[in-house]
């Protein structure tokens, strides 16, 4: 019996475009409150949230793996116009096509549920269906941490989170994802369609090489306004207040052990 | 006496290798009778010795008594770490008084061998000297202690928007005193210009204890002599710089980089000529990175590495940095420049790689900052410094190789790599000579011929590393006699009993 043709995969990943303090003051400089608190001090670089840029590094390694076995990998992003930038970045690491939905300069960043909805629109409007959806497992700017969730849940999928491996079997349908969990690694087995997010040890992006920057500049970019998709972005939460921890207090000298023990028991700290 | 045992037969070897170094004779060694008097100048903890009252053993001094690389090794029995400028010029008196060495040590990062005693002079570390004096956020003004470690120094400017005019791998442990005493040069020359240019004042403590107060922060001051100038290089031998000033530049609001590979040196000159033409104000680097160094960077983990098929046919690598007000203005520059680049009818360029985040930013970095290194990891190095017209770069590394090999020196018995980076914006090329140990074969055949090359191209022996104890006797390839006379007069003024970093500099 001849085995039945391998299936051609269709990737989403979807990428945020990110603000991070811009390395020419200093790469580890502390991000800073701003005077309103109600965010980060915006004197800072865009780029694309590192979680993501891994999930597109491990769609372009499944192709280099699969062969033809991946028909597409195609990049998406919500965001105001200057967001293509982050495209370009997935589309020069090897994406092949994306989609931008549109959002006006002043709008708020879309909370988790408005994103995954999102998602599920664009993925309902891909002709060739969508196998697999690759996500950061949050981003590295509000933490949140629950889109890739949210969207399995609303498409009815599996999801594999927090993976660190990924292996797919295009004729079986099937992945095997290690997850990172307390203590080590779990393995499991799920059907496609699937939703993966990916954690920091997943790979290690490549660089965008200038050949492949050029080329980007010429692959296809497919827009969107929530409206076309019948989404709405408006925030369900309201930011109250952003702080910064309070200032660390510094620390006093004793003289000798007995200071010490007296000054652990005054501060209520005793022998368990 | 155990410790000394053990490393007794490495200094032998080290000590034929510098066989030309002497200290003056009259100089005493430091005795209980001088601890008892620094102990009325410092408090306990400023003092470590090997006489009482801290008397401690002979190895918590060796981080002090030895450099980083391992090459070079001193006897010294007692280091003081005043916090004062008045403590500084106690100590320096007395020591004038009683003949005593000095070695003033900064961060000990130094790679010529300037900043570890060659004997049992005293050390005198100006780590606890580290408070920030003044920042003024409208001028860009900075004043500091001596002992600031230039990271911190970076760090407490960065909140006003301002950076230090001055960059180096070692930033992290050396110190601003060290910098402005050894000329220190880096990765922001060729946008800031040297440290005689943006030190715009100094406080020095002289050898016979005055203290000289050129503490100025003003930019434009022709009122005679400048004399802080002299002490921008000399590398303590004139003086203890006790504080600086100096004037740090706005921070850019926008940095890219990327990294070019070359299918041959020959396109280095050509490359630079037209990235200098196309970037103009917003270019801040262009760095020079052999194929050889390249490979051993990766090999020891500094940075990622490129894909293969990006690195496939490159002889040589170049990275340009930018650094500018305005984000999309540069990287349309930038990318205007690379398309020009890639689509050239003969491209000068194989391919090359575009940072896309502030990580990947650090990374391409980290394959040209780590190399130094990844060459101390690989073996012993054997570091030059030099400057050279830009179009001999290539040619003085493989001369080097190449005479080696006739020696019968290359191979893994002795040296095992020769390599080329540096500073092509600055004309500046770091030759190191990755050996398996330090041998006197070894030694004999890279001096003098390294220097000899040099002197034949009338380059510098010492482009930003100093002299140090190394190249004392190779100031010659790049001073002329008269030079070298005038410059033993001014040693010989500020400080007439050579106590000040002996045998350093001047023979």
């Amino acid at each position: 019996m001849r085995p039945s043709p391998a299936r051609l995969l269709n990737i989403l990943v979807p990428v945020k475009r990110l603000l991070t303090v811009n390395r020419a003051v200093d790469y580890a400089v502390k991000i800073r409150v701003n005077p309103q608190q109600t965010g980060i001090d915006l004197n800072v670089k865009h780029s694309m949230n590192p979680f993501d840029e891994i999930a597109v590094e491990e769609a372009v390694r499944l192709r280099e793996r699969l062969k033809d076995g991946v028909k597409s990998i195609k990049a998406v992003t919500i965001g105001p116009p200057k967001s293509i930038e982050t495209l370009r970045t997935a589309l020069a690491m090897g994406a092949d096509a994306s989609i931008h939905v549109e959002t006006p300069e002043s709008a708020p960043a879309p909370e988790p549920l408005a994103v995954a909805k999102t998602l599920r629109e664009i993925i309902k409007r891909q002709d060739g269906g969508v196998d697999l959806v690759i996500l950061g497992k949050q981003a590295i700017d509000d933490d949140l941490g629950m889109t890739g969730q949210m969207l399995a849940g609303l498409l009815g999928w599996g999801q594999a989170t927090f993976a660190s491996k990924v292996e797919i079997d295009t004729v079986k349908k099937e992945a095997v994802v290690t997850r990172e969990i307390d203590g080590g690694g779990e393995e499991i087995r799920c059907k496609l369609p699937l939703i993966i997010t990916t954690d920091l040890r997943l790979n290690e992006p490549r660089y965008a090489s200038l050949p492949n920057i050029m080329k980007a500049k010429k692959k296809p970019v497919e827009k969107f306004t929530p409206e076309d998709l019948g989404v709405d972005l408006t925030p369900q939460l309201e930011t109250l207040k952003v702080a910064e921890p309070p200032a660390r207090v510094g620390g006093g000298k004793v003289a000798n052990v007995d200071e010490l023990v007296e000054k652990l028991k005054a501060a209520g700290i005793t022998a368990a | 006496m155990l410790s000394l045992y053990r490393h007794a037969p490495r200094r032998l070897a080290l000590r034929s290798m510098r066989a030309t170094h002497s200290l003056p004779p009259t100089l005493n060694s430091v005795t209980e009778h001088d601890l008892a008097h620094f102990a009325k100048i410092l408090p306990p903890s400023s003092i470590i010795s090997t006489f009482p009252p801290s008397s401690v053993s002979s190895e918590e001094l060796e981080q002090y008594n030895n450099d980083w690389m391992g090459k070079y090794r001193g006897t010294s029995t007692t280091v003081l770490k005043p916090k004062t400028t008045e403590q500084v010029s106690e100590i320096v008196k007395w020591c004038n008084e009683r003949r005593i060495g000095i070695v003033p040590q900064g961060g000990n990062t130094g790679l010529v061998g300037g900043s570890v005693p060659l004997r049992d002079e005293l050390i005198l570390s100006l780590s606890n000297m580290s408070k920030v004096r003044s920042f003024d956020p409208v001028s860009g003004i900075l004043v500091a202690d001596a002992g600031c470690i230039l990271q911190s120094l970076t760090d407490y400017v960065a909140p006003y928007n301002h950076i230090m005019p001055i960059d180096l791998g070692a930033k992290g442990s050396c110190q601003i005193g060290g910098n402005v005493a050894t000329n220190a040069g880096g990765l922001r020359l060729l946008r800031y210009g040297s440290l005689h240019g943006t030190v715009l004042g100094l406080e020095v403590v002289l050898p016979d204890g005055t203290i000289l107060d050129q503490l100025t922060t003003l930019r434009k001051d022709n009122t005679g002599y400048d004399l802080k100038q002299l002490f921008i290089g000399a590398e303590g031998t004139l003086g203890v710089i006790t504080g600086v000033s100096i004037l740090t530049p706005p921070a850019p609001q926008a940095s890219n980089n990327v990294i070019l590979a070359l299918p041959s040196f020959k396109n280095v000159l050509p490359l630079y000529e037209i990235v200098k033409r196309q970037l103009s104000e917003i270019l801040s680097a262009f760095e020079f990175i052999d194929r050889t160094s390249y490979d051993l960077a990766v090999k020891h983990g500094q940075g990622r590495a490129l894909s293969d098929e990006d690195v496939q046919g490159a002889e040589c690598f170049v990275l340009v940095e930018t650094s500018g007000g305005r984000r999309e203005h540069d990287e349309e520059k930038l990318a205007d420049l690379l398309e020009f680049l890639l689509e050239a009818e003969e491209p000068l360029i194989n391919t090359g790689v575009l940072s896309q985040s502030p990580a990947q930013f650090s990374s391409l970095w980290a394959l040209r900052e780590g190399v130094t290194e990844a060459v101390a990891k690989e073996g012993k190095p054997y570091k030059y410094d030099i400057s050279v017209p830009l179009s001999s770069f290539q040619d003085v590394v493989d001369g080097t190789r190449e005479h080696l090999r006739s020696k019968g020196l290359l191979g893994d018995h002795a040296v095992k790599y020769v390599v080329g980076y540096g500073h092509v914006g600055d004309g500046n090329l770091h030759l190191n000579v990755v050996a398996n140990s330090y041998t006197p074969e070894i030694q004999n055949a890279l001096e003098p011929y390294i220097y000899e090359v040099v002197a034949s191209h009338r380059g510098s022996v010492s482009a930003e590393h100093g002299i140090g104890a190394m190249k004392t006797h190779a100031l010659h390839y790049s001073k002329s006699d008269v030079s070298i006379a005038w410059m033993k007069k001014i040693k010989e003024i500020f400080d007439p009993r050579g106590i000040m970093n002996p045998g350093k500099v001047l023979e």
